[in-house]
């Protein structure tokens, strides 16, 4: 199985989303992939909110084992959580475990009407109950590789890594 | 001689006892961290749950409310469980001593201490004794020893710099009063050389100078006035109550004239210089109202960012214990 | 009793003899070196084969904390340690408590020496009573129970009137007045050389003036009431360049160094280590190197060991509120042969600094081998490791930075009076 064409899975998950949002919705890109995914679903879907942008490092799951991440950036919510609807925006989703400090955070924010959840790549392997709403494809990479996603001149494109976990 | 006791055998900081000797990288990562902790404060729920379950220890040897204020809000918006202990009026009086009173807490599951000590070295002491009794989980954070360090404080000078100024390597920094007595000075001292201000400046009357201050990387000035020409950055420090007559001054009112900060002394430094003052403050002593209250302190910002400096601190010791 | 030393390496820097020489004691004296007298038959022949064969060492200043400090030491620990560090006669400060300012209490602890049977014991006199710089005690009395000189340990006396007239006093009956030369007000407070490493650690800095400033001072009384002087345990270079030129004045006064001011210095301090604190503080480095060599020169006449139990909860505590003080009988030796091979010296003349040297400047006729001398001896192998631990010291003072460390020149058996008091155990 050869490796999916980022720009065509963003396209077709714009499709998936557009009959369901509206332009109040608010999409919470993941970081760092996802805030780069937020971003482009934005511009084609026609928000008017702005992008949110969440670094879950504090409230991963593996803190006590692995400490606090070294890139720790600043979780950003332009836009009043209240009563809103929401849409997380990850690039790949896999345990799920990311999905679920997402979830924990966006609600030390206030109270959501509803989230759904957008990701441009299922690749299985999942070890909390969170299934993904909008999703662009499934893609399994192989043994001992992680698929990645990767921004250069705009466009996004997916790549293998060796899968350190 | 030992390895430096506040990083562990991979070079992370396993405690902070100081500023000096930290690589430029752990202070820089300290004060990148700090940033998203910042933001948590902005939030319906000012709280993140990184230290849920886990028991700090105010150990306050020396009364400080502000500081141990401080420390305690960081630790709760970081879900720890706080213990405060006000040692200066309990056990040690009691002939406890400082390795017994450790000694006990670590058996009550403390991961974290947080120590003030009128000695210098104290926390030294303590880190030493946790790591040679098999205990080195339990972090230790300086929170003021004696004349020593001061390094949370030190760190969030640096962060509230670099917040207003951001490039260290092109700054003239001036600190000013009783740099004899004061561990907040040896810990900004460190923090400024090591993220490369080119231009320190030690601006004190001789008697509140410590022998040999030059060899710690700053220049020295007797005269204010002088010593403040061009700085981007002013310092001060409080002076207690204790040393304002006696033999080391001859009165606050003296002082004041000639090294208290007024708006005309300011004025010599750079028009946009941003005035520090770790707190509380002594106006009319070491600071005129006019310029606490001016448009050039940053000095209530600095409450703000300690707050999340020492929750950067907290999380960044407190994980990856597993 | 008759003792046949038998081919070892005499080293006596009195007598100037450093070669191989049998040792003949007999009576508690030395009867003969070299060559048996006539009819001698040995009870016991010791076999100093590889060994050095010296003066037992004197140590100018060691407490033994009696009276007063049992918990912390005693007379049976103590001269136990010296013995095993090859001392056979000491000097000791009268900061016990109480303090050693009456004749009774000096004959005491001279009768508890004695009946130890291990090294000989000169105690100092307390200078004035209590050591609190006001009135004068008893000197002849307490020389008559055995002082040999009289001092404020590491006190000072505030008032120059009160010790003015103390040297006076003494200087009536020729006594030595024996002083360590500090400032009380400039050293109020301090902890540490008041340096660089101080102002980094935020420790209360005690000045180089402290000490330079205290000599001046019993320099200029001591020429003045004509009274013998002794300073004990200078510290730095300036105090130093003070008692040369006062020796260029045509003045008379000895002075001596602790030994581990010789080999430490404020850097050693590192993460505020409370080993490190002593009285007076280590001192920065060049003043470290112009002791090490005033020493090698004769500037300096002795070296002590200041040795100084303090038990471990006195030292478990932050740097500024630890005891200061070094356990230092067992380590005399070997400190003081690093410092001669380091300074490439001749071993007699380290070892004359701890033994003809140091009985000079105590007045005593010990320290050398010369045939009729009590048979005080030290026998050691100079190129023997030695590491030092908690269980090796045999003082009960276990403070010292060279704890787990690994020194040269290890005693294997120490005589007094001609009895065998000390044997190394049998090595493994």
């Amino acid at each position: 199985m050869s490796l999916p064409d980022a720009e065509a899975l963003l396209a077709g998950l714009a499709e998936q989303m557009r009959p369901h949002v509206t332009p109040d919705t608010a999409l919470v890109g993941l970081h760092t992939g996802g805030v780069w995914v937020a971003q482009r679903l934005h511009a084609q879907l026609g928000l008017t909110q702005p992008p949110g942008a969440l670094d879950v490092s504090f409230y991963r799951d593996d803190y006590a084992q692995r400490g606090l991440a070294r890139d720790t950036r600043s979780s950003s919510l332009p836009f009043d959580v209240e009563g809103r609807h929401l849409v997380l925006v990850d690039d790949v989703l896999h345990t799920g475990r990311t999905v679920r400090a997402a979830l924990n955070e966006l609600f030390d924010y206030g109270r959501p009407q509803r989230v759904e959840l957008a990701v441009l790549i299922d690749r299985g392997g999942r070890q909390l109950p969170v299934a993904p709403t909008y999703c662009a494809t499934r893609y399994m990479p192989p043994d001992g590789q992680r698929v990645k996603l990767a921004q250069e001149d705009d466009r996004l494109l997916l790549r293998l890594a060796p899968d350190t976990e | 001689m030992a390895r430096n006791p506040q990083l562990n055998k991979h070079g992370e900081l396993q405690h902070l006892l100081t500023t000096e000797g930290l690589p430029r990288d752990v202070i820089t990562r300290i004060l990148d961290t700090a940033e998203p902790f910042a933001g948590v404060a902005e939030r319906e729920v000012k709280k993140v749950p990184l230290l849920r379950g886990k028991s700090v220890f105010n150990l306050f040897f020396e009364n400080s409310t502000r500081t141990r204020t401080t420390f305690e809000i960081a630790a709760k918006r970081l879900s720890a469980d706080v213990i405060n202990l006000n040692i200066a009026t309990s056990s040690t009086n009691k002939g406890e001593t400082l390795l017994d009173t450790v000694d006990n807490l670590a058996a009550m599951q403390a991961d974290m201490f947080v120590v003030r000590h009128a000695s210098s070295g104290a926390p030294y002491l303590i880190a030493q004794h946790l790591e040679a009794t098999g205990r080195d989980h339990i972090h230790v954070v300086n929170a003021g020893d004696g004349r020593h360090a001061h390094p949370t404080q030190g760190l969030l000078d640096m962060y509230t710099i670099r917040h207003y100024k951001r490039d260290f390597t092109q700054l003239s920094v001036a600190i000013v009063g009783d740099i004899l007595h004061s561990r907040v000075a040896r810990s900004q001292i460190h923090a400024l050389t090591t993220l490369g201000v080119p231009d320190l400046r030690a601006i004190a009357p001789k008697t509140l100078l410590p022998h040999d201050i030059e060899r710690l990387g700053c220049r020295v000035f007797n005269d204010m006035r002088e010593g403040l020409r061009d700085v981007d950055v002013v310092m001060m420090l409080r002076l207690q109550n204790e040393r304002m007559q006696g033999s080391l001054l001859p009165s606050a009112q003296e002082y004041f004239k000639f090294f208290g900060l007024t708006e005309d002394k300011l004025a010599l430094a750079r028009p946009d210089a941003i005035v520090l003052h770790p707190g509380p403050m002594n106006r009319g002593v070491e600071i005129d109202s006019a310029v606490a209250d001016g448009r050039q302190a940053v000095i209530l910002p600095q409450v703000t960012f300690g707050i999340a400096v020492r929750m950067a601190v907290m999380a960044m010791l407190g994980g990856g214990n597993a | 009793m008759k003792i046949h030393i038998r081919g070892g390496r005499l080293v006596d820097p009195a007598q100037d003899i450093d070669a191989p020489t049998d040792v003949f004691i007999a009576a508690g004296k030395v009867v003969a070196l070299g060559t048996a007298p006539d009819g001698f038959h040995a009870n016991r022949v010791v076999d100093a084969r590889g060994q050095v064969v010296a003066p037992g060492l004197i140590d100018l200043c060691a407490r033994l904390r009696e009276p007063g400090q049992e918990y912390r030491a005693t007379l049976e620990s103590e001269m136990a340690a010296a013995v095993a560090g090859g001392v056979t006669s000491l000097a000791c400060p009268p900061d016990t408590d109480p303090v050693l300012d009456e004749p009774g209490l000096v004959e005491m602890l001279k009768h508890r020496a004695r009946m130890l049977n291990l090294a000989h014991v000169y105690p100092h006199g307390a200078l004035t009573v209590g050591l609190k710089g006001e009135r004068l005690t008893e000197m002849g009395e307490l020389t008559d129970a055995g002082c040999i000189a009289f001092s404020q340990a590491n006190s000072s006396v505030d008032n120059s009137q009160v010790l003015f007239r103390a040297m006076q006093y003494a200087a009536t009956f020729g006594y030595t007045v024996w002083l360590q030369p500090t400032d009380p007000h400039l050293a109020a407070g301090g902890v540490a050389h008041d340096g660089e490493i101080a102002a980094r650690l935020g420790l209360v800095g005690i000045p180089v003036l402290a000490e330079t400033l205290a000599i001046g001072r019993l320099l200029q009384l001591a020429r003045s009431t004509g009274c013998k002087l002794h300073l004990t345990r200078i510290s730095s270079r300036a105090g130093l360049m003070l008692i040369d030129q006062a020796r260029l004045d045509g003045m008379q006064v000895s002075c001596d160094v602790a030994i581990h001011a010789l080999h430490l210095c404020d850097v050693d301090i590192g993460y505020f280590d409370p080993q490190c604190r002593t009285v007076p503080p280590l001192r920065a480095q060049f003043d470290r190197e112009a002791l090490r060599a005033a020493l090698a020169d004769g500037r300096i006449d002795a070296l002590c060991s200041d040795h100084t139990p303090v038990d471990d909860d006195a030292k478990q505590v932050p740097f500024a509120e630890a005891e200061p003080g070094t356990t230092g009988l067992e380590l005399l030796l070997p400190l003081t042969l690093a410092w001669a091979r380091e300074m490439q010296l001749p071993l007699s003349l380290a070892l004359a600094r701890i033994t003809s040297d140091a009985a000079r400047v105590l007045g005593l006729d010990a320290g050398h081998l010369r045939v009729g001398s009590a048979a005080d001896v030290c026998i050691f192998d100079p190129e023997a490791p030695l590491r030092i631990t908690r269980e090796s010291l045999r003082s009960q003072g276990k403070n010292t930075p060279w704890l787990g460390r690994e020194v040269l020149g290890r005693v294997s058996a120490t005589l007094v009076s001609g009895q065998v008091v000390y044997e190394a155990p049998a090595a493994r």
